[in-house]
């Protein structure tokens, strides 16, 4: 392995993990840097995660004041008024991350996504973004795609008791455990725009009602020019409408998409802790594999839904090209 | 304001009920309090609404007994595996329905004589050698099993481990290693039964792999005697290794066997005698990792690294922060449902590391109580005795402490007290008790006769269960020897008989013995559904079913107890009835 030995001290501390996924993957998570934005409950407890983990660096990107609404589901702002006067969010949560864990350089860049130019870009390993538009998320992936090296792009988004992970891995070479011998393996991804124009009727069967569900919303807020999650059950009536249209230039049947769970989609805008657990735990451990190159990563899309506890993978690429 | 009690394995899952803890923050399901910590350490003999444990076993056993709500994650994160279940009385199966693997146990015979895994070397080092050197003098140890038979050197291996006056830790140090490693194994070797299938092991004598003047070669000793801290005190420090992923060539495990002995004495005298070991203390992990690795290469066993050797020997149970994270917000989500009291939509979790049927997050329906098991249904007990001629004592011995496994057993007619056991009692009520016990049933104070429901409590285990009684004149004197017969009761599995024996026949000293176990017992098969069943949760829960097994927990732990409560003094209710 390339690189320097882990420190005694670095030994020490994640002693625990190193008898998961060994010496070498703790390596490349230390020399490894992640950069995310929307800091909301989800993107939190990865952030969490990959903190404890043992990650090179974070870089935090949120802009936006700290606010009763970004209170409810994010725990690393203090309840507490005179601790972040004047602060950003990114800026009060990266003070409470330090505490996770000393050893990771955490820090804030301030601005926006889209103003930054590739070479930004360049200097992370991967990217996680959340409460981002749709055009926002096709932008943020191309320049991920554009960089020099290989940036892991991901998007994150959860809707009351539901949630969904996006994984754009580009080319991505994994080592897999298969009885005594490592098989190395190698994976082909869509771009996010990419695995939006697959047509849904050339999708397996059964792909789960969550992901036209939530493509339905995507595309309303859209259409209307809102920011992620800037909708409530007022909408419902323009949201039937879009899913019927959508439904009809895809031939999909309109059942495939139910009422009841669009309306539940619009009408939990907030998030719900234990949702921002699972899905920011499995987020965090799908950027683990992929720094560290063991186990295999999920493709490319990840629904969680309170009311059926299933974590589901779906694989929305081309059927013919995989990707 | 929800009343919920935590149980908690301490240090394994700490992380897991940090988390957990802020998930429940925000769900506003708790109210962060001081109280919290004033409620740390409160024991387990309250009266509460709802309570949790999360993998303390022992509190799991005896709240399942006492039908209140619990939530377990097992923990199998050597592959990133989990399963969040939940027990709810009446509802599922309890906890203890499903059989648990027992612990993996060595014959002491593999420990003293025969070691074929690094595993082996481990117990032995770890158990026999540092308890027998640093441990208590008086505790039994078959470091020297093997010399038993060999009468005249029964004497050379008495007093072998006491160091002689005037004698220098390098010649003590060099006499014990002569003698565990050398010695020991030449008198094994005596014995060609053993080894005519066996790998022969070859004796290690200290002169064959180190220089005479050992002194000259490692004079860093001043360095680490800087400090007189605890913690600091290390051997690799003292001779210049630092990575504990390296593996030790024979000569560096000799030399750290010889540097850790002779620290133990020079830095920590006052602790030998009372030392047992632990995976926090660096100098006892390096003694164990040296010694074990000494006696692997003398059996040709592969070598490990002190970082291998301590997970072995600490049973250190892997942890990452995305497991615990996903399991705390599953653990919420059930917890949410006991609270709402949503029994239908109950769901076991199996939290995959592979990709099964599309899924990462299996759910499973919980299975239902087991009828035959007194604990997780209602099934009334019976018990047919002969009423006129039993006294309670019978029923006491041979059924509620025999059979039911109760301690601290309270028996009740109605509102009438039979009999109690307690710290508290006065004088009064003790005598009333003792003379109750040698009655006859019919004639207790409140007389017990066919048809009487008896209701039996055990404070210590907080269990209930009915007795309803039938009079039945004559029992078979060969097939029913109690004289009674007790029905709707099963065996519980006998996990415990098979700890106590081993191999030999022999009886097993050391506790410490069945704690270890072995990692790659841990791997679970995951079920295999056929092609093109559809995602059919109660077909996969049957396929599963089989598979289902828990991991015993480090016992190096020490169990935390935490609950959150405003009502507290609800604790005292139940004691001011028994008053």
């Amino acid at each position: 392995m390339d690189g320097e030995e882990l420190t005694e001290q670095e030994t020490a501390l994640y002693d625990r993990q190193i008898r998961v996924w060994g010496a070498d993957a703790q390596r490349r998570l230390s020399k490894s840097h992640v950069l995310v934005s929307g800091m909301k409950g989800t993107v939190v407890e990865f952030c969490k995660n990959i903190v404890l983990a043992g990650v090179g660096s974070l870089t935090l990107v949120d802009d936006r004041m700290v606010t009763e609404e970004a209170l409810s589901a994010n725990f690393l702002i203090p309840p507490n008024d005179n601790a972040y006067g004047g602060k950003t969010i990114a800026e009060v949560c990266c003070d409470s991350l330090k505490e996770f864990n000393p050893m990771v350089r955490v820090s804030v860049e301030k601005g926006d996504l889209s103003s930054f130019g590739l070479e930004f870009y360049d200097k992370f390993d991967a990217v996680v973004i959340s409460c981002c538009s749709f055009t926002m998320k096709k932008l943020i992936n191309e320049k991920c795609r554009k960089s020099s090296k290989r940036v892991a792009f991901y998007n994150v988004d959860c809707r009351g008791s539901c949630g969904e992970i996006f994984v754009d891995l580009q080319n991505h070479k994994y080592s897999k455990q298969k009885l005594e011998d490592t098989v190395e393996c190698q994976l082909e991804y869509p771009s996010f725009e990419e695995a939006m124009s697959v047509p849904w009727r050339v999708l397996p069967n059964k792909v789960t009602k969550l992901y036209f569900a939530m493509r339905v919303i995507e595309r309303f807020e859209d259409a209307e020019g809102r920011n992620a999650g800037e909708i409530s059950i007022e909408d419902l009536a323009g949201v039937l409408n879009l899913k019927k249209e959508l439904c009809e230039a895809n031939s999909l049947s309109v059942s495939l998409i139910p009422d009841t769970l669009l309306e539940r989609l619009i009408t939990s805008t907030g998030e719900f802790p234990p949702v921002c657990a699972i899905i920011g735990g499995i987020l965090g451990q799908e950027v683990i594999k992929n720094i560290s190159g063991k186990g295999v990563p999920l493709k490319n899309f990840f629904f969680f839904d309170v009311m059926d506890g299933k974590g589901i993978v779906e694989d929305i690429s081309n059927p013919n090209t995989g990707s | 304001m929800f009343y919920l009690q935590i149980y908690l394995d301490a240090q394994a899952h700490y992380n897991c009920f940090t988390f957990f803890y802020s998930v429940m923050l925000h769900c506003g399901m708790i109210e962060k309090t001081d109280k919290l910590i004033s409620l740390l350490n409160i024991g387990p003999n309250s009266d509460y609404f709802e309570r949790i444990a999360i993998n303390d076993i022992e509190c799991l056993c005896q709240l399942c007994a006492r039908g209140t709500i619990i939530l377990v994650n097992h923990c199998e994160l050597e592959e990133v595996f989990v399963l969040v279940t939940v027990h709810v009385k009446g509802r599922t199966e309890c906890y203890e329905c499903q059989p648990k693997p027992a612990p993996k146990t060595y014959p002491v015979c593999t420990i003293t004589s025969t070691p074929s895994k690094f595993v082996h070397c481990i117990v032995w080092a770890k158990d026999l050698l540092f308890a027998k050197l640093f441990g208590d003098k008086n505790q039994e140890n078959d470091l020297n099993v093997h010399s038993r038979d060999a009468a005249s050197s029964s004497e050379h291996a008495a007093d072998v481990f006491e160091r002689r006056k005037d004698e220098d830790f390098d010649q003590y140090g060099r006499r014990i290693y002569d003698h565990v490693f050398g010695y020991n194994i030449d008198v094994a070797l005596s014995n060609k039964e053993t080894w005519k299938n066996r790998h022969t092991p070859k004796p290690i004598y200290s002169k064959d792999v180190l220089p005479d003047k050992l002194n000259q070669l490692n004079g860093n000793l001043d360095k680490s005697g800087v400090t007189d801290d605890f913690s600091s005190v290390s051997a690799m420090v003292s001779l210049g290794l630092k990575n504990p992923q390296d593996k030790w060539s024979l000569m560096e495990s000799s030399r750290i066997f010889l540097e850790a002995l002779k620290l133990f004495f020079l830095k920590r005298e006052k602790e030998i005698g009372n030392l047992s070991f632990d995976k926090d203390d660096q100098l006892a992990v390096e003694f164990v990792t040296a010694a074990a690795n000494i006696r692997a290469a003398s059996f040709g066993i592969p070598l490990h690294s002190l970082f291998e050797a301590k997970g072995i020997a600490g049973n250190i149970v892997h942890a990452v922060a995305t497991t615990n994270a996903v399991v705390a917000g599953l653990i919420v989500i059930e917890a949410i449902k006991v609270l709402q009291k949503d029994t239908n939509n109950y769901r076991m979790t199996y939290c995959l590391e592979h990709i099964t049927q599309k899924m990462l997050l299996m759910p499973v329906e919980p299975y239902e109580p087991n009828k035959s098991c007194y604990v997780c249904s209602e099934t009334p007990l019976s018990l047919e005795i002969n009423t006129n001629r039993s006294k309670l004592r019978d029923v006491v011995e041979k059924v509620v402490k025999a059979k039911l496994g109760m301690n601290f057993p309270l028996i009740m007619h109605g509102a009438n007290l039979l009999y109690e056991v307690g710290d508290d009692l006065d004088e009064v009520m003790v005598a009333n008790y003792a003379a109750n016990l040698e009655k006859v049933l019919s004639e207790l104070p409140s007389p017990i006769t066919s048809g009487t429901m008896l209701t039996v409590e055990d404070l210590q285990q907080e269990l209930t269960c009915n007795i309803n009684i039938k009079h039945r004149e004559e029992f078979d004197e060969e097939k029913e020897p109690d004289g009674m017969v007790l029905t709707g009761w099963e065996q519980a599995p006998p996990v415990e008989e098979e700890e106590k024996s081993n191999g030999n026949g022999e009886t097993k000293k050391d506790s410490e013995f069945e704690e270890i176990s072995e990692p790659s017992a841990k791997k679970r098969k995951l079920p295999e559904v056929p092609e093109g069943t559809d995602l059919d949760v109660p077909n996969v829960a049957n396929e599963t079913k089989k598979q289902k097994e828990v991991q015993k927990l480090d016992d190096d732990d020490d169990d935390d107890f935490v609950m959150f409560d405003d009502h507290w003094d609800s604790a005292k209710n139940k004691k001011k009835r028994l008053q």
